[in-house]
């Protein structure tokens, strides 16, 4: 990747990471979160706040629009960008981002999220009762809210799909929630971190068929932030930079009555995509954070970029690939399932990457972690973005 | 399609705005919609002003009311109303017989432990305010 040519020292890299407080944190505001996350990123890498000359977000409120964001965290910037793409929308951003550093149009741009929907809603697994009974639904939407289908319903309309045409079963999706909480253990914030077994999971409350409660993520509060300049700038901070080497991203539908076939999301498009731009195989990838939202989520994924044959996602994750000390570690921060999972995951993605990059892990780092591959998943399985980073 | 008139209606409500209202209002009259491109010859559902596949404009196109199950689930934890009050229920993606249009919706008329993929099922209309309606879905 790296070359003399003057473009080199354009290299788009993220230099700096912050968590806010999680998993429960009733003493932050959405937006509070999105501070601390910020200062943390800065204090992260040395960076004064004065060199951030770009702001980007994604909101699902009023209180945290990016333009409000910007004001209230006072970036005067030259390049904004506030991507929406539900959970997935931090992969978007690294995407744009990477490309603004490249041509110049901005030299340090933060990133940032925060929500306190734990704090504010509860924890519902997106089966909460915000509809009233005499709303009148305009959209999309009106073409399925008088059926009564939350969240997790969509999610799991996929799944069954995928047990019908491949014979994938619950144990199989079972074992990803089950790997997933073996590295929660090691994480100290982690929401849940006692371990379970692939009969917990089939044992727990069935939700909407056939998910069962520990087939969904956690509910929390919490918020993030990262830093992205060029490798060149990146050079007299505090922390090594890490390289986007390849991003990409797909929106197959919106809402989901309208995904074109419940067992290929946008990952099937993205996720080769990522790979080929980075000059990479799914062989060179040493650690991997795919959205947790669900088990389903991350069995989708696994097919659609490559990890897998489709169809052959659910034989290929009770091999333990994707467990401590497997070929491919996966979800190392505890992911969605068990860590954390404030409503939009994806910056996490990014954050957990970067510190296996570094060599921060503590006890779940992946040895020799050389390359590392994120994608995320925003709406209903609707919109991926994929991201492969790489050591400086 | 039979069409149910009268019932309380207790659950959100269709806005209809646009271009969305013809397909409730011809669903009140028994008739199953989508729309036809001439131009390309796709279908398409939910309605839009355009064609998706090349931007022309779609004529509305009348469909059977047949169709059998791509995918489903069984709500079993929802807390809002009136849904709560009604679980387990089933909702369901649904292959219509002629056309490839894929719609969506409640499943009634059968234990939600019996419902498969591939069961053939047809739409029948419920009235939810007067001349408008939307299509659930029975076993055949």
């Amino acid at each position: 990747m790296c070359s003399t040519a003057p473009v080199a020292a354009r290299t788009p890299v993220i230099c700096g990471i912050g968590l806010s407080d999680y998993p429960i944190a009733p003493h932050l505001t959405n937006v509070q979160h999105h501070a601390l996350a910020m200062q943390r990123a800065l204090a992260d890498c040395g960076m004064p706040k004065s060199d951030l000359d770009g702001y980007v977000n994604a909101s699902a409120g009023q209180t945290d629009m990016t333009v409000v964001m910007a004001e209230y965290l006072g970036i005067e910037h030259r390049y904004i960008d506030s991507t929406m793409t539900g959970g997935s929308s931090f992969e978007f951003h690294v995407q744009h981002a990477a490309a603004a550093i490249k041509d110049g149009v901005a030299d340090a741009i933060l990133v940032t999220y925060g929500s306190d929907q734990l704090s504010r809603m509860g924890r519902m697994l997106g089966t909460g009762g915000f509809h009233t009974s005499d709303a009148s639904v305009d959209g999309p939407g009106q073409f399925m809210s008088s059926y009564g289908v939350p969240l997790v319903g969509s999610y799991a309309m996929a799944a069954r799909r995928h047990m019908h045409e491949y014979g994938t079963t619950s144990e199989q999706l079972a074992e990803i929630a089950v790997g997933v909480r073996e590295f929660a253990a090691y994480n100290p914030l982690a929401r849940y971190r006692d371990p379970i077994t692939i009969d917990d999971v089939l044992g727990s409350r069935m939700v909407a068929d056939p998910l069962h409660k520990l087939d969904c993520c956690v509910i929390t509060d919490g918020g993030g932030a990262f830093i992205m300049t060029t490798e060149e700038r990146a050079r007299d901070l505090a922390q090594p930079a890490i390289q986007v080497l390849g991003a990409a991203g797909t929106q197959t539908h919106w809402n989901i009555i309208q995904m074109p076939d419940f067992t290929e999301p946008g990952a099937a498009t993205a996720g080769p995509e990522a790979l080929s731009r980075a000059g990479v195989t799914v062989d060179d990838i040493d650690v991997l954070q795919l959205y947790d939202s669900f088990t389903i989520t991350v069995l989708l994924m696994l097919e659609g970029i490559g990890f897998a044959g489709k169809g052959e996602g659910g034989a290929l994750v009770q091999e333990g690939h994707f467990r401590k000390g497997g070929k491919w570690p996966m979800n190392t921060d505890g992911g969605g399932l068990s860590s954390n999972h404030p409503g939009m995951r994806g910056i996490f993605l990014i954050i957990e990457s970067v510190r296996q990059l570094r060599g921060q892990a503590g006890e779940v780092q992946v040895p020799g972690c050389e390359i590392a591959l994120a994608c995320g998943s925003g709406g209903w399985l609707s919109c991926m973005g994929a991201v492969v980073m790489g050591k400086s | 399609m039979d069409v149910v008139r009268g019932r309380e209606w207790d659950r959100p409500s269709p806005a209809g705005e646009g271009e969305y209202g013809p397909w409730f209002e011809a669903c009140a009259e028994g008739r199953l919609l989508v729309q036809h491109c001439d131009a390309c010859g796709h279908e398409q559902w939910y309605p839009r002003a355009i064609c998706t596949k090349c931007a022309a404009t779609p004529r509305w196109h009348e469909v059977a009311n047949r169709g059998t199950v791509y995918t489903f689930t069984i709500i079993r934890q929802y807390h809002a109303k009136p849904f709560g009050a009604e679980l387990p229920y089933c909702v369901a993606m649904i292959d219509l017989a002629d056309s490839p249009v894929r719609m969506f919706g409640t499943l009634t008329g059968v234990a939600v432990d019996d419902v498969r993929v591939d069961l053939p099922v047809e739409a029948y209309a419920v009235e939810y305010t007067p001349g408008r309606a939307l299509p659930y879905w029975r076993p055949m």
